[in-house]
Order: C-alpha cells, then structure tokens, then sequence
C-alpha cells in the first residue's frame, strides 16, 4: 500500500503539500509560475517590496494568482519592528490575507534575522490578528518565545539565506523540532533536493525553497525534484526511519558472565 | 606605488589560488586584478556570474538618471559641468521636476537616480530636500549623486524618504586627486573621503563607491575602492552597498589623455569584485557600449540604467542644455529590458517600497 503524506495544519488552513516556495530570483516570471505550478505548492511567499500594491495590474502579481496556492506575503527589507508592522498592515490591505511571513534582517549581507526585532514584531502582529509565520535564527530558546507570544509556525533558518548550504544548523534544529508545539518549517540555505528530504526525515513539518529552484539550469524540473523530495522525506518521517549505527555489536558482550 | 607593486608581482599562482579559494581575501582581489589574472578572463566570469545568480538570481535592476542642475562651483577638468566651461547653466524649477517625473514614469521606472553638479548654494541642502519632496511620491527608490553634504544633512534627506547615496571618490590617490580638481569645495580630498562614514552614520540604506577609472592606475584605485568597501561594510553593517565602473569618455573641456581601460581590463574588475563580495551590488550606466552591454547581463552586474539623458530638463524638454558626458548606449528602455530577457533574466523596476521608510 502507498504511503501518504499526512496534511499539514496551520491556523485555519490545511495543506497537502509540504513545500512552500519564494518568488524571487527567477529569470521570468512565466517560468516563476510554471516552476510553482511543478513544485505543488500550496503557500508561496512574496515579497512586498516587488509588487507595487497602487497597481491593478502589477505584473508580477498577475502570474501569481493561482488557485493552487496561498499567496504570503513577506516584510523582506524592513530593519525594525516598527517598520515589519507597518509592512504588515499594507500587505494585508493589498493582498486580502492576514497571513504574514515576518522577516526582519537589518544586516544586508548575510540577511540574518534580528530576534529582538522579530520577536516585538511577533507578539504585536499577533495581537493584531494576523497569522504569523517568523523567519528566525535556529535559537531553541527563540524558538519557544516566538511559540509564547502566539505564532502559528517557527521558521528557523538551515543556513544563510540563498547559500544553498543546507543544513548547517542541524544540531539546533534538531532540539527545536524536538520541543516544539507548533509546525517546524525549514526556511533557508536548502540547496539540494536532499537537504529537504533530510529536513523532512528529521521532523520538519515543512520547508521552504526559493533559490535552488530559481537558479536551476531548469526550474521547473527542480520544483519537481524537490516536491518528490519532501514527500519521500515526509513518509520516511512517517514510517519511522531505522536508527542508524556506526558500530557494530561485540561478539563478546560484557556482561556475558552475568548468565553463565 | 607599493600597492601598484604588490599587485602587479601577483603570479599565476596566485591567481589559482584566489580563484579556487572560498574566501576572497583583499591580497586575494589583487591577484584577481592583476596582469597575471588577464589569461583567467573566462574561469573568473565563470565564477562571477554563478555567484551572482545565487545571490541575486536571474535578475536586473533598471534605474533611471535624473538631472537637476548643471551649475557646478567646481573645476573637474575632466567634466563637462566644470566651472570653467562657458556654457549655459540649468537648475529645474518645480514645475520642470514635475514635467520630468511625468516623463521618466512613462517610462516605467520606479528607481530613481538623481544627480546634480556640486553648486552648494545653488544646488544645496535645501533644494535637494524640497526636490525630493516632489519626487518621492512617484518611486519606490530614491537615490542621489550629488555634492558631499554633512551627517545632518544627510539625516533630514532620509527623513524625507531618500533611499541610497552615491559618492565616489574619483581617485584615492591624494596626488592625482588634487591635479584633477584643482578649484573649488571638491578639490578637498579628505571631505569627499569621509563622506561614505558620515553616510553610514546617518543610517544610508545603500552607499554608493567607485572611481572615475581613467584618472589613474585603474588597478590601485579599484584596490583602494575595496579596501574603503571592506572597512565601511564592518563598520555599518546595517546598510548596503554598491560599486560603479565609470570609465572616462569624452566631454564638453576634457583635453587629458586618460589612462586607457580597455573591455577586457572592466570585465576582470567586475568579476573580480564579485568574488571578493558576494553581496555588493554592481551598477553599469550607459556611457558604456551597446556591444559590451549586450555581452556584460550574465557576468555579475546587477543593476543598469537605460534610455538616460544626463543634462537636466532632458527627458521633458527638447531643449537642450549642457550634457555632463555623452552616452553611448542611447537604446530604448524597451530595447535594453528585451536584451535582458534574451539572456534569460528578468528585468525588476520595484525592488523597495517608500512604506519602508515613512
């Protein structure tokens, strides 16, 4: 019998794929589309700064609407929390959703997460409706204090964003998938179709993949790859994955004598 | 002239060395600039443009230059706008900034460049400021060239929603620097050098650096562009950066012979700059060709302009005042945004919003 992934709950929203998806860096937004439609995606974020919310008919967004998929918009360039929640509040009036990816990174070259910020910027967005999804730091303790002040996920980062380093913090993560309460989604640094099966096999309730896919010689088959991807590792999770050994038993146990 | 040195002993092995290693030191950046690294031209663009992609993926940033004003209370003698030239002098009124932004919008731009001489009564902190006032609400991005102001000054103009500052500082070397401005505020070489940590200071969003290539050895001046990019990038981590590659061109007073820099010189240096920062943005304007354009998309530039008139009025009016240099590339913005696709990579005119900074 085939195994099937399980579905995904979120706030109100049940998801059958489990791999969310970004919007940037693709070379046209037909294949951005084409390459979502690929991925199964059913969550994809964007980023505010790249749709001008005056216009009707802002290009990109008119290659997004699609009904496979949840549009989530993203606060990618603010520095504070002031500057997140204002974001937060012109992309729930634009795009008709109180979903909100929040990402608050004031350092442009590595783009890592302020978890101050984050965390302020969490607890306020909370309280003023919106389902919050947090890019962070694979920090435990932030971890647990972004679930306290109410979000519907953690999202804590594998390696710097766009490294294609896979995941680097998997000792944190490991922890955090451990204790968590709320769905685990893998954001960042997976490169590799088997950085996301790794991910899924470790627990991660989700991933999210942007740049793996768009700079792909082809983004529409990467998206497929990494949808097969993150099913396998789902149903690994699942099936309960053997442990793994790195020795073999003595021959000669120790406490043999005990039951001579 | 010890810098010039050490980067011109840089061997082969060197090279292979800068080129294979995954962290660029600035000793490494001058192998990647050096003589010795012009045999490596197709394995360094190799690099570059994997990097690039990776870090900004298949796209390019479209900007627009705007002039303001042509009054300049400097001798630059290699620009068109020095004081020395006699020549007719424009500063825009609001009304022809307005019949600017309505031109250039129909364009379809959304980040915007504007530039000036360096006339700081004329042309000074007031007057950018209530320009920008009139601007702002047209562009998601708002940028400068303009002359050197203070710290404060520079506060208020982001206070009013100014995104990125460009200053460059022509030529690190004090010698060169003081022969090519002999006259006037800019002739100051410490000012302009510190302007980039007054920026960083008041809290730029980007800062922008480069020198004029062509007013000395391009390889010392682009080693010294990335050591002063090294130190500021430490020093205000919470603010971007880019670099521009002007190269000298021909102008209204401009009798130096420069130093040449041929097309192979500026790819090494592009790609160069790239592996030595994996995150600093690199702009290309029209002075450069359409050849060299058509060819440079894929190799680590991530912003260009187009369709640009550099005298101030130049987009609404068909008169026609002093051009500060003249373009080359003179295509469409239509045309230039096609080449873009033909390579496989997406045009972007909105990568801010003004939201980000009310």
């Amino acid at each position: 019998m085939i195994n099937m992934v399980s579905k995904l709950k979120i706030a109100d929203r049940t998801f059958s794929s489990r791999l969310f998806t970004g919007t940037g860096k693709f070379g046209s937004n037909e294949v951005m589309q084409q390459a979502l439609i690929a991925s199964g995606t059913q969550l994809s974020t964007v980023a505010l700064k790249r749709i001008d919310v005056r216009k009707e008919d802002d290009v990109m967004l008119s290659f997004l609407k699609n009904d496979q998929w949840h549009l989530l918009p993203n606060t990618s360039g603010v520095r504070t929390a002031k500057e997140a929640v204002f974001a937060a509040q012109l992309a729930r009036e634009a795009l008709e959703t109180n979903w909100l990816k929040l990402e608050i990174h004031p350092d442009p070259k590595y783009l890592m997460p302020d978890p101050i910020e984050t965390l302020a910027a969490a607890e306020e967005l909370v309280n003023l409706g919106f389902i919050v999804m947090p890019y962070c730091h694979a920090d435990p303790v932030l971890c647990k204090r972004l679930e306290d002040v109410g979000c519907a996920v953690v999202m804590p980062l594998g390696a710097p964003i766009g490294s294609n380093k896979g995941l680097a913090t998997k000792t944190m993560l490991e922890i955090i998938i451990n204790q968590a309460t709320v769905p685990v989604v893998v954001d960042a640094g997976i490169g590799a179709p088997s950085h996301a099966a790794q991910a899924m096999e470790m627990g991660a309730e989700a991933v999210l993949v942007n740049t793996a896919i768009a700079i792909a010689g082809d983004p529409i088959a990467m998206a497929n790859a990494f949808k097969l991807a993150v099913e396998a590792g789902r149903i690994a999770f699942e099936s309960s994955l053997a442990k793994t050994n790195n020795h073999a038993s003595a021959s000669s146990p120790l406490t043999a004598f005990l039951e001579e | 002239m010890e810098t010039l040195n050490s980067i011109h002993y840089k061997s082969k092995i060197d090279v292979e060395e800068a080129l294979h290693t995954s962290k660029v030191t600035l000793e490494d950046f001058k192998a990647l600039i050096s003589p010795a690294a012009k045999n490596y031209l197709e394995p360094l663009a190799q690099k570059s443009s994997a990097l690039t992609q990776k870090r900004f993926g298949k796209t390019i940033q479209m900007y627009i230059p705007m002039y303001l004003s042509n009054e300049c209370q400097n001798i630059c003698t290699y620009c068109g706008f020095s004081m020395n030239n006699i020549v007719p002098r424009v500063t825009l009124s609001n009304k022809q900034i307005e019949a600017e932004v309505k031109a250039i919008k129909a364009k379809g731009y959304d980040h915007l460049l504007i530039l000036t001489g360096e006339a700081n009564k004329k042309v000074g902190y007031e007057y950018l400021l209530n320009a920008i006032k009139i601007i702002k609400p047209h562009f998601a991005q708002l940028s400068i060239e303009v002359q050197p102001l203070t710290e404060e000054e520079y506060k208020g103009l982001f206070a009013e929603g100014l995104h990125s500052v460009l200053v460059y500082q022509e030529t690190y070397r004090k010698e060169t620097y003081k022969e090519y401005h002999p006259k006037g505020r800019k002739s100051n070489f410490e000012w302009r050098l510190d302007t980039p940590e007054r920026l960083g200071r008041a809290g730029a969003y980007k800062i922008g650096l480069g020198a004029l290539l062509g007013l000395e050895d391009w390889r010392t001046d682009s080693f010294m562009t990335a050591l002063h990019l090294d130190y500021l990038q430490r020093n205000f981590w919470r603010t971007k950066y880019a670099i521009s590659f002007p190269r000298l061109r021909p102008c209204e007073g401009n009798e130096h012979s420069t130093k040449y820099m041929d097309d192979k010189d500026l790819v090494q240096l592009i790609c160069a700059y790239r592996l030595f920062n994996e995150d600093v943005e690199l702009s290309l304007s029209t002075r450069e060709s359409q050849h060299f354009r058509n060819n440079i998309v894929p190799l680590g530039i991530t912003s260009i302009s187009a369709d640009s008139k550099t005298e101030p009025g130049g987009y609404a009016s068909d008169e026609k005042a002093l051009k500060q240099f003249e373009i080359d590339d003179t295509r469409s913005t239509t045309e230039i945004s096609d080449m873009i696709n033909q390579h496989g990579y997406e045009a972007i005119w909105k990568d801010w919003d003004a939201a980000y900074q009310l």
